[in-house]
């Protein structure tokens, strides 16, 4: 049964997709500016013969409802098009990307949750503590920071002053263990690379903390509250009464309740996250999709705009589809 | 008797009860803002940066894009090699920072309030026809207004401003443009609530038409959540208007900006750490003081969604 | 058995404290049923709450002693309490929705109370854990328990949610039931259902019951004594029938006066004038006075105590002094 369901909400996703994929089509198309004449800025003379070559080759030839059939169709084949100022297929250059920005984002989300929750649960706990108070200015901080101010301040204390982190890049040249996953991380754990993992880690947590920080911050508020909340449920008093721990009514009873909330919130968080790592990727120099989408934008790259653009749409929508499924397993009143 | 005739008549004169109920509404606001302690703090370093860019020109101790080269990286003035004359520093083209961030808190003001205005009108109204008439256009809306939402607020900036170009108001229009949306969703769900409300059916019983319940029933009712939302956006439209201003694409290059100063900063982080570090310390303050006077007014007005 | 000597439990408030309980006797034998009778907002939920040392922060119990089976449980260690939760005393609260676990299946919830007390001492194995549930499921009413054993309690009927609650408070085979009012969010015929299944509990298990409730008809038909609180103090106590069918205290009376059943046929019911006095400086004298009808300069004047008016009988009023 609930197969069934996790398929329907999948497939309602479809629609998003679609029409993020049209609107990403139609604003690239109304602007200003045709990409062939971003081509031709950078080669100088060209004859009008040569722009029509160009143009038929790109298919800016036909109408514009054919165009949009015709990306769409290739598309869902995974073809998204060359890139104009690259020369290479788009869904090459994301897929070369695409490991750095995930790695980058997991990392942020590990940092922000294994920092968050916690901190949200003593502070519920402790409430009115001074764990409390400092903990949730702190976070107050955090959700005011302007993400590229924190990460400059991050390598001036830690890169500059204590030099003690890399603040560029994702490894050292010739470091980079044998491609798996693409994960430097992961890869490196999986052929016993050490020296590389460490290196990897290294470089892996600034960017993360940075990006992670305004998560780290909502997460705590929101766990904080909720806990306080969930504390004055009667079946935390019926716990107690059971004659449990303290700890086991906080770790058994009321977290599983507490992090029903949470766990929207991270979702919603998503779009912060992915919007945040152009901004980081920019910082620390990390050879990921968000630099890729900020260096297209400027370029007017559009295929390659065009193809991030769809990849960020999909990672948002399939996070808050990822949310959702993980709603139903630990909130039992909700059936997708 | 004619002096009886109009103090009646202006006692029951609906206009100007509401303008009163309002006015007495304000003051009270204002007196519960003065009784929280960080409602008030923030409020009280918001009106100081609103000050400081009324009055940049009197304020600063130079222009903000003068300065020679000869007169470069000065650090600031507590620090070894630093002076008075230039309190905060230079940056790499000998310019005063005090002066260019005293001058920047324009723009940052500027866009965070006019941004969030927009939107906050622009979302007012298609939410609360959107969830009052409800029906194809209510469709449409929330099938778009959702398709946004899959898009990062950031990266959506980013393109429209490639796009329009840089400038002020294009960078309004990037700014507005998704964030309506936020708007829209909380005014469209609280107008759907409380459109089921009694209050609401008696004012239809009445005879009242749509309008007039819209503006004058529903409205006053919901209007307090929204201004509340309004107040903490403009925090973060000031942020991502820094962060546009920061990849090099927010107001014309001549203006200055601190997310741009902020990006000035960065080559020299091993030399001159406050040319970057300095403008960023005055972002966080003001979008700390909206925030605590954001919270604060949530607290007051919408105790519903306080944290504990 | 219970022996409860002056206990008080406050509450600090930013107007000044409120003495929720106050100097508050009673005792109860082995398989004897007490009910605790008053208005809502008199002390009897907190009263429940700290003979287990449950009142939550800020409150807290200030002065009195509560012996259980020769020991003070005030002054146990926190683990000490804790094997007595749920073990020896356990309790059934008002709301069943909102006191089960919403996100763990019933069945778990019950085995879990089980787990809590068997650790160390030769745990029984998840299955036999499961037959005990099972039995304890059927024990309480609920019909085919192996198939309820896997719901959530938001897919139990109110109902049979406090029959899940009472075979939780049962698994360990307590000798004390603290009940805090576990019918009044029940339909009336599941009231008289739940009631059944107590008294049941009682003769069958020989287990004693503390009974919180705000309906002295519902505590006149289940219980064998009753203490009538008011303001946060025992103003009459004693063997039911004859607190219902000769009150001492104006208090009791007053409610027995407003409720249909006990006023004879075409008598006008008459409800007790004024309200509950504001808890917060409450003194020592009768805090019943505004409302009473029988008051006499006296009443205000000096202290009133629980006086032993012989045959099982308490009250605190001037009138018996």
């Amino acid at each position: 049964m609930r197969g069934v369901r996790v398929l329907e909400r999948i497939l309602s996703t479809i629609p998003i997709v679609f029409g993020v994929a049209v609107i990403v089509f139609c604003v690239m198309r109304f602007t200003p500016g045709d990409p062939i004449d971003v081509m031709m800025g950078r080669e100088g003379h060209v004859s009008q013969e040569q722009i029509d070559a160009l143009r038929r080759e790109f298919g800016l030839d036909k109408p514009i409802h054919v165009q949009l059939y015709l990306f769409l169709s290739r598309a869902v084949r995974g073809d998204l098009g060359n890139s104009l100022t690259k020369h290479r297929p788009v869904s090459t250059l994301i897929r070369e990307r695409l490991p750095a920005t995930v790695e980058l984002a997991l990392g942020a989300l590990v940092f922000s949750l294994v920092l968050a929750i916690p901190i949200g649960v003593i502070s519920a706990v402790r409430q009115y503590s001074f764990v409390d108070r400092a903990s949730m200015a702190a976070a107050f901080l955090g959700i005011s920071m302007p993400a590229f101010w924190l990460g400059i301040i991050c390598i001036i204390v830690f890169s500059v002053r204590l030099g003690i982190l890399p603040s560029y890049g994702r490894l050292p040249y010739g470091l980079e263990p044998a491609r798996v996953t693409g994960l430097y991380v992961l890869d490196s754990i999986l052929t016993g690379n050490f020296s590389s993992l460490l290196a990897a880690l290294r470089h892996l947590f600034l960017p993360s903390i940075t990006l992670g920080a305004a998560m780290a911050a909502i997460v705590a508020r929101v766990m904080r509250s909720s806990m306080l909340e969930v504390l004055r449920q009667d079946y935390v008093m019926l716990a107690r009464a059971k004659g449990l721990t303290e700890w086991a009514v906080i770790t058994r009873h009321a977290l599983v309740n507490a992090l029903i909330p949470t766990v929207t919130v991270v979702g919603i968080q998503t779009g912060v996250l992915l919007g945040g790592n152009m901004i980081v990727e920019t910082i620390f120099s990390w050879p990921g999709i968000g630099r890729l989408a900020v260096d297209a934008i400027f370029n007017r790259d559009y295929p390659l705009v065009q193809g991030v653009v769809m990849v960020y749409a999909l990672t948002f929508v399939l996070a808050n589809l990822a949310v959702d499924i993980l709603y139903t397993y630990i909130n039992p009143k909700i059936k997708l | 008797m004619l002096t009886a005739a109009r103090g009646t008549l202006t006692r029951f004169d609906p206009v100007l009860i509401r303008v009163r109920t309002i006015a007495r509404n304000f003051s009270e606001l204002a007196y519960q803002v003065y009784r929280h302690p960080s409602a008030l703090i923030g409020f009280v370093i918001l009106a100081a940066y609103v000050v400081m860019a009324l009055f940049a020109p009197v304020l600063a101790p130079y222009p903000p894009n003068k300065g020679s080269v000869r007169q470069s990286f000065m650090p600031p003035a507590w620090q070894e090699g630093g002076s008075p004359a230039h309190l905060l520093g230079t940056d790499h083209v000998g310019r005063d920072i005090l002066s260019r961030i005293i001058y920047g808190a324009r723009v940052s003001l500027w866009v965070g309030f006019l941004s969030v205005v927009v939107s906050m009108v622009v979302g007012l109204v298609l939410g609360a026809i959107s969830g009052y008439y409800r029906g194809i256009l209510d469709d449409v809306l929330s099938r778009f207004a959702e398709l946004l939402m899959a898009f990062p607020f950031l990266l959506f900036a980013i393109g429209v401003m490639a796009i329009l170009g840089p400038g002020f108001f294009n960078l309004i229009a990037a700014l507005t443009f998704k964030s309506w949306v936020e708007f829209f969703r909380l005014v469209r769900g609280e107008t759907i609530s409380e459109k089921t409300k009694e209050y609401v059916e008696a004012a239809r019983a009445q005879g009242q038409s749509n309008f007039a319940i819209i503006t004058g029933e529903i409205l006053p009712n919901i209007i307090h959540s929204v201004v509340v939302l309004a107040t903490l956006r403009v925090g973060y439209m000031i942020i991502t208007e820094a962060s546009l201003s920061f990849l090099g694409i927010g107001v014309q290059p001549g203006i200055p900006a601190w997310g741009s100063m902020v990006d000035d900063g960065r080559d020299y982080l091993r030399t001159a750490w406050w040319v970057s570090t300095m403008p960023g310390l005055a972002l966080l303050l003001l979008v700390l003081a909206i925030n605590l006077f954001g919270e604060g007014l949530r607290d007051i007005l919408d105790p519903r969604l306080k944290v504990d | 058995m219970l022996c409860i000597k002056n206990l008080t439990t406050e509450f600090p408030t930013r107007k000044g404290s409120v003495r929720a309980v106050e100097d508050v006797s009673l005792s109860l034998e082995r398989g004897q049923i007490m009910g605790l009778v008053g208005e809502s907002g008199c002390g009897k939920s907190v009263t429940l709450l700290s003979i287990l040392r449950l009142v939550a922060r800020p409150g807290r119990i200030i002065s009195g002693s509560i012996h259980f089976e020769g020991r003070d449980i005030l002054s146990m260690t926190p683990a000490e309490v804790r094997r007595v939760r749920g073990a020896n005393i356990a309790m059934v609260f008002q709301d069943p929705l909102t006191t089960l676990n919403p996100v763990f299946r019933v069945g778990e919830q019950i085995r879990e109370s089980l787990r809590v007390h068997r650790i160390g001492a030769g745990r029984a194995s998840r299955r036999e854990e499961k037959e005990t549930v099972l039995s304890l499921m059927k024990e309480v009413g609920i019909p085919s328990p192996e198939s309820q054993y896997w719901q959530y309690p938001h897919e139990f009927s109110g109902g049979m949610q406090q029959r899940a609650l009472i075979a939780i408070a049962l698994a360990c085979r307590p000798k004390l039931l603290l009940a805090d009012e576990p019918t009044t969010a029940l339909d009336v015929t599941i009231q008289a259902q739940i009631l059944d299944l107590l008294s049941r509990i009682n003769s069958e298990r020989g287990t004693a019951i503390l009974f919180v409730t705000h309906d002295l008809a519902v505590a006149s038909e289940f219980c064998h004594r009753i203490s009538v609180m008011y303001a946060g103090r025992i103003v009459e106590q004693g063997p039911v029938d004859e607190v219902i069918a000769d009150p001492l205290h104006p208090y009791t009376e007053g409610l027995l006066r407003s409720i249909p059943r006990f006023v004879k046929p075409r008598r006008r019911l008459s409800p007790i004038p004024g309200n509950v006095p504001d808890l917060i400086g409450l003194t020592d004298r009768c805090s019943f006075e505004s409302r009473c009808d029988r008051r006499m300069p006296e009443c205000t004047e000096r202290p009133v105590f629980l006086v032993d008016v012989g045959g099982g009988r308490h009250v605190r009023c001037i009138l018996y002094e």
